[in-house]
């Protein structure tokens, strides 16, 4: 069992983290991602989201097993009766499920988040690989060096922050002292914004993204060059070294190494 | 819920509802023993009319049973995405049902693949669910829908349209559906202009929809007193817009004043 854990722990830890928190008009959802296609971050149903780590495969197939069960209650019952609660709920037991009864457990690390009518209302769960629920407060780190960037996030997350703001102590707490920010193509950014009609979740990209990030904090003005330089020359040579993109990471966890 | 996370086949939620909780469907197979068509709520007169960068789809908000009327406010024009909507005649149970499990349909293929269908899928995947529900319509509950989309590919608005066996069959310009639909469609046939403005469209759905009040008795026109007004819903590359009831008053009144002089509404030049 304890072998079981330690492989999945590391598994997760070799990615990159994802960023969950709440700003003051609902929740942003923040993942460092080369890719275009293959997403750390959906939509579920109206008013949750779904955020991943770990291993693509296992990740995606909770998350198509998540729309279902959103669709197939809100279809059954109405759109009001699907919760997040219920949502994690089901993860968790398939999480518990599997890493009890099969010889490899999930090495993913997941986020169930749903935007209410007010920021009291807002949850954020936090599933890990062992079917553990967390109940987060205001804010959620996972995958790769989880506790470093929470630690940072601490220090700049405040409740009401405007969508700016959040973005920016994201982004901040994303990147280690000292290093540089991901550039804008290399960003997966969307929000569950609860002034939207019906369908909550938004992903933001293109003009809206670029406006935004030069909309940050004023303390750090090395913000806005640094998303617009990195742009420009991938725009002339794409992906020159990185190779395809075949799981979010970069990286493949082909289970195999220790 | 242990096969939610073992299916692995397409993704229509459709499909899937069929193998997990098929009782769930709108369609039915068993046989009626009485023949019940006549009292079931029937809705009526849905048009379709493309304008400028789009379409429009207006519905009276009338349904019957046999010579009953049964509600007066009833919506029978159903956003089914940001850039689709759906109208439907016929069985209105059957119909709502239907309705509500094709915008499930379109949003679940949307989560799951990280994209919309084409508008040609949509069309498609629509006159699959139609074709289920014959056996039904056979026995006097059909349902026909009317669909419009505004597609990307060609920057405008298209019109489908479907008998009780599916379709679907691509309508030109404009397209009316139920009970009142002839007098709709003779309305129509004169006042649809090429590029009409979205403005101008509506006004022209209006219209139509009072003609077919006119002389088909399961079409509702407009009601003054109660202020019911026609459901009329504009789709452009800004996405589906219903008109509020205030909006869609004015072009009802606009309407009405000039039949206080005409009754028999606006008439097209003879040459």
């Amino acid at each position: 069992m304890r072998d079981r854990a330690e492989y999945a722990r590391k598994g997760i830890a070799r990615g990159r983290s994802v960023v969950v928190m709440q700003y003051a008009d609902g929740i942003l959802f923040v993942a460092p991602n080369p890719s275009k296609a293959l997403h750390k971050i959906s939509e579920i149903y109206d008013r949750i989201g779904f955020a991943a780590v770990g291993r693509y495969n296992e990740f995606e197939s909770l998350r198509l097993a998540g729309i279902r069960y959103a669709d197939i209650n809100g279809y059954t019952y109405n759109r009001n009766d699907v919760t997040g609660r219920g949502l994690a709920n089901l993860y968790a037991q398939q999480l518990g499920m599997i890493f009890t009864d099969s010889i490899k457990s999930l090495e993913v690390e997941i986020v169930v988040a749903e935007v209410g009518d007010a920021t009291e209302e807002d949850q954020i769960y936090r599933l890990t690989f062992d079917g553990s629920v967390f109940d987060e407060q205001g804010m959620a780190v996972i995958g790769g060096q989880s506790d470093a960037v929470a630690g940072r996030l601490k220090e700049r997350y405040r409740p009401g922050l405007s969508l700016a703001e959040a973005l920016d102590a994201a982004l901040a707490a994303l990147t280690e002292p000292g290093g540089e920010r991901s550039p804008i193509g290399q960003l997966e950014v969307a929000v569950l914004d609860r002034t939207r009609e019906q369908r909550k979740f938004q992903r933001l990209a293109g003009p809206r993204l670029e406006r935004l990030l030069a909309a940050g904090p004023p303390e750090a003005p090395e913000a806005p060059p640094a998303p617009a330089e990195p742009t420009l020359p991938e725009k002339g040579a794409p992906e020159v070294d990185t190779g395809p993109p075949t799981a979010p990471d970069g990286d493949i966890d082909t289970g195999s190494d220790s | 819920m242990n096969n939610l996370f073992t299916n692995t086949g397409s993704s229509s939620f459709t499909e899937f509802l069929g193998m997990h909780a098929s009782d769930l469907l709108p369609f039915r197979t068993e046989r009626l023993a009485v023949p019940v068509s006549d009292q079931i709520p029937h809705a009526t007169t849905i048009i379709a009319v493309t304008c400028a960068g789009g379409v429009v789809m207006a519905g009276d908000r009338r349904a019957t049973s046999g010579n009953m009327i049964l509600q007066r406010d009833i919506e029978k024009v159903f956003r089914t995405d940001d850039y689709s909507c759906l109208g439907i005649a016929g069985t209105a149970s059957t119909g709502i049902e239907m309705a509500r499990l094709y915008q499930v349909e379109l949003e679940h293929y949307e989560k799951m693949e990280g994209r919309s269908l084409s508008t040609d899928g949509k069309a498609n995947r629509l006159a699959t669910m139609i074709k289920g529900n014959l056996p039904m319509a056979m026995q006097g509950l059909a349902v026909v829908p009317i669909f419009a989309a505004y597609d990307p590919n060609l920057d405008g608005g298209r019109i489908f349209g479907y008998d009780v066996g599916g379709g679907p069959y691509e309508q030109q310009q404009y397209h009316a559906i139920g009970s009142g639909s002839i007098f709709a469609k003779g309305s129509l046939k004169k006042l649809y202009r090429e590029n009409a403005s979205p403005e101008d469209a509506v006004l022209t759905c209006v219209q139509a929809l009072y003609d077919a009040a006119d002389d088909d008795s399961a079409t509702g026109g407009p009601d003054v007193t109660r202020k019911i007004w026609p459901v009329a819903a504009v789709i452009t590359a800004e996405g589906y817009r219903r008109l509020g009831d205030d909006e869609v008053a004015g072009y009802v009144h606009a309407m009405l004043e000039a039949r206080m002089v005409n009754p028999d509404g606006p008439t097209a030049p003879l040459r």
